[in-house]
Parts: C-alpha cells; structure tokens; sequence
C-alpha cells in the first residue's frame, strides 16, 4: 500500500489527478464519505488535545463520530499550543500586498528549504484562509486596525504581511477558540475527555491501529480503549534536549511507541533552533523561554564589533556596533528565516563577541524602534513580551537591549504520513508538529498553528472518512481481545523494568545529561565526528539509565517522576535516531546544518541530487539499528533553487 | 530584590498523602539557591536533594514555565502566585525574596478544587463551567469570510483582556468565598463584546452561573482579591458585567 512496486521509494499516495492547485478539490469530489447515519457507529480515539488534537476531536464529533480525546494534562486547555505567540498565516491578502495562496505555498516551500512534499504544503496553504474565518466565528480576539477589520503583521521569511495574531497570545486564542468548541462537543456527549492519561501503547490488530493502552496518572491504572482509528496528536520532541522552549511535559512517548510498533519516524534531525530566547542563567535552569520572533519586526540584531568588549550596551557608539543581520542580508535583515538567524548568533559568539555573563547571547535591541514610534507604539505591540522579559532576567528592555540566544523550538521531523496524514500503519494518522509533513527542513514563523488547525479543522475530516468508509471498520472488536492483553503487558512490564532499576540517578539529572550531549554533538552545527561521537556517548548514557535510575515513590498513585522516566527512556532511544538521521544526510539544509557543507559566505549547501527525499527509519529494537526507507520527492511546480535572503 | 548565588530559604510545605489525607506543613531548607532561580526551579532543586535522601519528593503541577499554560498554582506567604504583582508561580524569580526568608507554600485551596497530592489540586471544574456555555456555536466550515464582521477596535481589545485568562484558578484561591466569578465572568465578558457570541448571550450567562454555583463555587461579595492576585490582571469589571448579563437574561430569558 505504501511501497511503490517499481521504486525503491515510499509512495505518499498524492492524487493523481489534476495540476498541483487541483489536486485537493479534485481529490475531495472522489474520496469515499461515511453515510451519517453510521458514523456514530465508529469511535475514534485522539491522543493529544492541542490545537491538531482538539480541533480534529471537534470537528470529527461534530460531523457525528463518537470521539474519545486524551490528554496527559488536568485540562485540554493546557496544551503547549498554548504558549504559541506571534501568529497565524494565511493568504488573505487583506493588506493588497499581492499575496497568493501560491505565494504562501512557494514560500513555505522554499522556506523548508526544498525538502518537503509539494502537494501537501499546497494543501496548507489552500486551507489557511478557511482557518482565520472559523476562528474570528469562534470568537477569537483577534488584533483589529480601527476600521474593525482584522490586522496582519510580518513574520520571518515572507516579504508580505499575512500573519493574523492576537497580541503576543495567539496560541493561546486560538487554542482557548478549540478547546472551547471541545467543551461544546463534551456537553453534548459527543466528545469523552480522559484527561491526565498518558498513552503507552499502540494496539493493533490484523495490521491496524484499533486502540490504544493508557496509563492514569493519578491512580496508575492501566487502561485499554478500542476505536476504529488512532489519530496521533501529541506535538513534538525538541525536550530530547532537556533544555528547550517547550512545555516541561511535553514528550514523544507516544510518537516513539508507535514507533516501536512499526510506524516510521520521519526526518528525525530535522529540528529547528529559534533564534529568539532568553539565554541559560545557571544549572538550575528548568526551561527556555521564547521571546516571540515578531520583535525582529522592530528590534535590532547586534553584537560589538570588537571581542570581548565588556561596556554597557548602551556606552557602545553606533561605529563599534555590528548589525550583522542587516550588512549580511539587507533584503530581509532581521527578519532572514529561524534557521540563518539562529546559525549567525552562534557565529557570532564562536568569535568571542557574545554579550552577557556567559557570551552566549546577542543584543536585540528597541532604542531606535521608540525613537521612531515612540514608546507607547512599541507598548502596544510588544508590551506583555517585554514584561515578560523583565519577569524573568530583572532587566528593562526599554532601556537595555534584549540578550538573546537560540534554543531548542520545534521539530519539523515526526513519524511519517501520506498525503491523508496517515501513517505506515493503516488508521494510525498523525496530525500536527508530531507529523513530518509540511515544513521540510525547517519552519517559517507563523506556520505551526496554521498546520495544526489545518490538519484538525480541514483535512482529517475528509481523509478520515475516507479511510473509514473503504475499511468498513465498525465490528465488535472489545478490549478483551489478545492484542490488547500483549499490548498492555508491554506497557506494564516496561513501566516495572524501570522503577526494578532502584539506582542512585534521578530522572531529571539523567535527562539533563542527554541534553548536553545533544545540544554540544547534535545541535546547531553538526559534522560527522560530532555525530559518531553524539552516538556513542548517547549509548553509553542510555545503558547507566537503565542501571542506575532512581524513581521515588510509589508507581500506584500520582508520581511523576515515573511519568517523567518514561518519556526520558524512550528520548535516550530518539536522541541516537536523530543522531542516525543526521549523519545520514551527508548535506546541510534548512535547520540541519552540517559544517561540512557549507558555502564560502557559510551558508547551508543542498546535495539535491543525493537528498532530494525524506527519509522514514523503521525501528529494529533498542540496540538494533534501524532501517532507513526513502520517500522520493519531485518538484514539477517550483525550481529547486538556492535558498537566498540577502 | 537580592541578586546573589548562595542564598538559603527556610521552606514551610503542605504535604498531604492523597485526598483522604489530613496533611501538614514540613520543614525544608535550601542553601544553594540563586536569584536568578524561578520559584518552581528552587522546587526542583529540593526535590533532587529529597529523591537523593530516598525522601518523596513534593508534587506540584506545572508545565508551560512561561505563565500561560496556568498548570501553576501555590499559595506563597499566603499569597496565590506569591508576592509579585501580575505574575503566575512559574515566573516567580527567587530575587523577588531575601537571602534567609522563611516562604510558605500551600496548594489552592477551596471545595470545588479538593487537593489530589501535596500541592497538587483538582481543577476540572472549570472545564464544566466553559461546557455548560463557555462557546460560540460556530460548526466546521460553515463561517463567512473573516471581515464580514468588523468589530470596533475598542471592543476587541477589551474582549481580549478577559480573554487573557489563563484559567488557574487563582481567583478562587484568593476569594474569601472560593468564588469563581473572576474566571465565569472574564469568559461571559468576553463573549458579551463579541457580535459572534450575541444569540446565545443569555442561555450563556445564565447556565455559567449556574453551574458555578453547582460546582460548589462561593458566591462573590466584592472584595476583589482575585484582581489582586490574577496573573492577567483581569478586572473585576468582568463580575459587574456577569451580573448584569445574568439579571438581563433572568428578567427575559426568550
């Protein structure tokens, strides 16, 4: 089914028919619907309640299937979509700055620097519109010009304005617009809420995804839930670095189970450093924290020229200041894409003109932003990440520069999907950041929560049904089947396995250590020695984790420790896969930058004609290595072309 | 404010074992905290000492650590969130304190939120306040394009101010009464600004407050400590807007 007979590639099942704009319309006028009479007969399951899981749950309910939603979390509308900030991008084209939806495709493309599926992100940005109009009926707050009609602002790696936002919360919004149709669909008795459940496994039977094995986190009783459809909604794995922008809880347990099940993991090196975070204050630290990628609207990028100077930003005359984003690449200046950004900080600290305590941070910088319009404008728009700022470091930003340094954001890899965003796994579909599909190398800003809702609100729906309605799933599989008794003894004997371990070790120490290990060998410059020497120390961590952990506690009642060492356990395995992975891709390209491979200006270099594809590794066991299958992928509508911002 | 590296805090920590429980406050004490440290770090810096001495560690939910996600709680000297003005626990930093204090720690407390561990609480009772009408009943796919509707600038940056709400349930905590107005009516206010939540307006008012009171929620009698203490600085105007928007639909409910 996902193996093309004559290639040695992965066949994503893209509609055959129509030029690339027609393919999603075309496709939709033929795939198969479920009477709706019988879709109350077939239950789904949603692992995740983001803004993927949540606006998939409701939609899918909505239309009449019974919809059972998990969350680790007490509350759906704690879900890390919640932190996201600045925006939402779509092809309105409110402002008439010529925007397109081809110009949002071609974008998005070039963007992800030529490594992701064309008709897919065609899709994205043929739906994007779709979005911004439910959420505004949903009641989303969106920011408003004085007419009352709706604002845009500009994100990186776009020269038009077409990110919609709601303050510097717009993740939050849109996420509290979902969750607030959830609590709709709950009421109506529609949509079953477990919340504070974790999914340990995938169940399969005959070949198909037809439930799942949960833990509850409160009473640690394991729990078997049958469905006809697994949608897998559970965001990314960027916490393999300890340190992240990420939510403490947020994990790939899930993702990598399925894994372990059979379900390819796409593109695992794929992750993308932001390059605007507030830096590492000491060991302590818990958690990195993002200052929205809108402040390089207005905020300055800077370093002093001369190393190691120690003065006071604001001592430092204009001349000795080097606004290197903006002599470097004066088409986009500081709104150059995540990955240049964040590639550029490090380069500049690597000689030694790193500002702060530590010298791993960069200047951004608003002086001139309230000279030109004046304090109260740069309140308005910026005020709560400004706060924010100051909360945390004990430092206005009105009056001193921002320090900024790259961190660990998201994770454009995941397990791979087809064109109906399912997985190798027949009724395993993957939807949002815990998918590879739509961001190829690397993510333009604005774009996550655009995929998430498109996946939930627009695609599902259709690619479910379709799904559905050829299987013609509907018997009277139950939980007492055998494949749920396998499932859940896995489930439980790995969960004794480690608390069995009883060593001197904690979870957090132990996870803290792959961190360093991945953001030193693994992080934003990779070279082969760095990744073989990434894999061997991964190796070796992973087997004192599994002789030297300790969980305290008991596994029988609200721990999460426990929780906390099975997420860490399946990150030892993911951290090497990325490693694998990147070691693999003997070429750089978009957040995959391999120091090998670069220009002479020190600019990611493609090998298009070795790595025009995806890669899918297929698990063999811990210890094993895995296999690598290969997804072909064709341009017939863009020219491959060398990704320049200058 | 104190910016130091070797500061010690003298720790008071209700711990409780389960729901049923009576629990108590425990001593702890830690010497190598740093003002740079969140309130939730220093958390994590005890509980590796407590797992390193084979003692339980303490429970607390958290998860966003930027002050969105409202997984955060604590009652800090007996203050929800602690000492610092529109800032939730997880963005607490220790230099907000001095070197030597004593700090109390206590969950939320109030009957519609019973504690599940330590300082871990039950706050789901908020999610069937939105579900009994917390909503646009808008379906998938049936909105008109977005700028059908212009919204006077005014209305939708204050509909945003009571949107900010990040439903931690500080509100409740700091209530004389264990009320849940702050949060019922930062929902109902929002939604009463927008023409989108115009038809259901009054069924809404009416079945929030009503399940409010289900919930085991108090009733609010203005003393407006939820202002205070809400990370959001969501106003009180939300209470006088819910009671207007509940008599309102009361008095005429067709």
């Amino acid at each position: 089914m996902f193996m093309n007979k004559d290639k040695n590639s992965l066949n994503a099942n893209v509609p055959e028919k129509g030029e690339l704009h027609e393919k999603w319309s075309l496709y939709k006028n033929d795939i198969k619907l479920v009477n709706p009479a019988n879709k109350r007969k077939h239950t789904i399951i949603v692992v995740g309640t983001g803004l993927a899981g949540a606006s998939a749950a409701v939609s899918l309910a909505e239309m009449g299937y019974n919809v059972k939603a998990f969350t680790i979390l007490d509350s759906p509308r704690r879900s890390h979509s919640i932190a996201a900030q600045g925006g939402i991008n779509a092809a309105k084209n409110y402002p008439n700055d010529g925007d397109t939806v081809w110009r949002l495709f071609y974008d998005t493309i070039k963007g992800g620097d030529f490594r992701s599926r064309e008709a897919n992100v065609h899709r994205l940005a043929e739906v994007s519109n779709n979005i911004i109009d439910h959420c505004v009926a949903q009641g989303v707050p969106f920011q408003r010009e004085y007419s009352g009609l709706l604002d845009n602002r500009s994100f990186g790696g776009a020269q038009v304005s077409r990110t919609f936002y709601a303050r510097g919360q717009t993740g939050q919004q849109l996420l509290l617009g979902a969750y607030s149709s959830l609590m709709r669909q709950v009421a109506a008795g529609r949509v079953e809420i477990f919340s504070r459940r974790e999914m340990l496994e995938l169940v399969t039977v005959e070949g198909k995804a037809r439930g799942i094995i949960a833990r509850n986190l409160l009473t640690g009783q394991f729990e078997r839930h049958v469905g006809d459809s697994v949608l897998l909604c559970t965001g990314g794995y960027g916490n393999v670095y300890h340190l992240s922008t990420n939510a403490k809880n947020s994990n790939a347990t899930a993702a990598w189970r399925c894994h372990r099940r059979g379900a390819y993991f796409a593109n695992p090196c794929y992750t993308q450093i932001h390059p605007t975070c507030i830096p590492v204050s000491g060991d302590h630290q818990s958690k990195l924290t993002l200052m929205s990628e809108s402040l390089r609207n207005d905020g300055r990028v800077w370093v002093p020229k001369q190393k190691g100077d120690a003065r006071k930003p604001i001592d430092i005359p204009e001349d000795e200041r080097d606004y290197y984003l903006e002599t470097k690449y004066p088409s986009f200046g500081n709104l150059v894409p995540r990955d240049v950004a964040s590639r550029n900080a490090k380069l500049v600290c690597d000689e030694g003109r790193g500002v702060g305590e530590t010298g791993l941070a960069v200047y951004l910088d608003f002086r001139d932003a309230i000279n030109r319009l004046g304090i109260d404008t740069v309140k308005a728009k910026y005020g709560n990440l400004f706060d924010m700022y100051e909360r945390i470091t004990g430092e206005n930003p009105y009056e001193t520069p921002m320090r900024i340094y790259p961190a660990v954001h998201y994770t454009m890899g995941g397990l791979w999907v087809d064109y109906n965003l399912m997985s190798n796994l027949p009724g395993l579909f993957v939807l949002g950041e815990a998918n590879f599909s739509d961001h190829g190398a690397n993510r333009l800003g604005a774009s996550a929560l655009m995929q998430g809702l498109a996946d939930g609100y627009f695609v599902i729906p259709y690619t479910l049904g379709h799904y559905i309605a050829n299987e013609g799933i509907g018997d009277s599989l139950d939980t007492e089947h055998v494949a749920f008794s396998e499932a859940e003894a896995m489930a439980r004997a790995f969960n004794q396995r480690l608390l069995d371990i009883k060593g001197d070790r904690s979870v957090s120490d132990l996870h803290r250590s792959l961190g360093n290990i991945m953001w030193e060998h693994v992080g934003m410059g990779r070279t082969a020695d760095s990744l073989k020497e990434g894999i061997s120390q991964i190796q070796a961590l992973r087997a004192e984790f599994w002789q030297n952990l300790r969980i305290p506690g008991d596994p029988g009642e609200l721990n999460k420790n426990l929780e906390h060492a099975g997420r860490v356990a399946d990150f030892m395995e993911l951290g090497e896969l990325m490693a694998r992975d990147a070691l693999e891709r003997d070429e750089s390209c978009g957040g995959h930058f391999r120091e090998e491979h670069q220009s002479a200006e020190g600019e990611a270099t493609r090998n298009d004609k070795k790595f025009s594809h995806v890669a899918a590794w297929e698990y063999k066991g811990a210890e094993i290595p895995p296999i690598r299958h290969i997804e072909d992928l064709t341009f017939d509508n863009v020219t491959l072309s060398t990704r320049s911002y200058k | 404010m104190s910016d130091s590296k070797n500061m010690t805090f003298h720790l008071k920590i209700w711990r409780q074992n389960g729901r049923s429980d009576t629990g108590q406050l425990v001593n702890y004490t830690v010497d190598d905290a740093s003002s740079d440290m969140s309130f939730l770090e220093l958390l994590d810096v005890l509980n590796e000492k407590l797992i390193a001495r084979n003692e339980l560690p303490v429970e607390f939910d958290h998860d966003c650590r930027e002050g969105i996600c409202g997984s955060c709680s604590l009652v800090i000297n007996g203050v929800a969130h602690g000492p610092r003005k529109a800032t939730a626990t997880c963005q607490l930093h220790m230099r907000e304190f001095d070197d030597g204090d004593t700090i109390t720690i206590e969950p939320f407390r109030a009957k519609a939120f019973p504690i599940i561990r330590d300082l871990v609480v039950d706050r789901s009772s908020f999610d069937r306040i939105i579900q009994a009408g917390g909503y646009v009943s808008v379906k998938t796919g049936s909105a008109p394009d977005g700028n059908t509707l212009p919204i006077p600038k005014k209305e939708a940056d204050t509909a945003m101010d009571y949107a900010s709400c990040i439903g931690c349930g500080a509100c409740v905590a700091a209530c004389p009464n264990a009320s849940a107005s702050l949060f019922t009516g930062a929902k109902i206010s929002q939604l009463s600004l927008l023409p989108q939540g115009h038809p259901e307006r009054k069924q809404r008012a009416i079945s929030m407050v009503e399940k409010m009171e289900a919930e085991n929620f108090g009733d609010c009698s203005n003393h407006a400590e939820c202002q205070a203490v809400c990370p959001k600085e969501i106003p009180v105007e939300a209470i006088a807007t819910m009671r207007r928007e509940y008599i309102k639909a009361a008095m005429d409910p067709t």
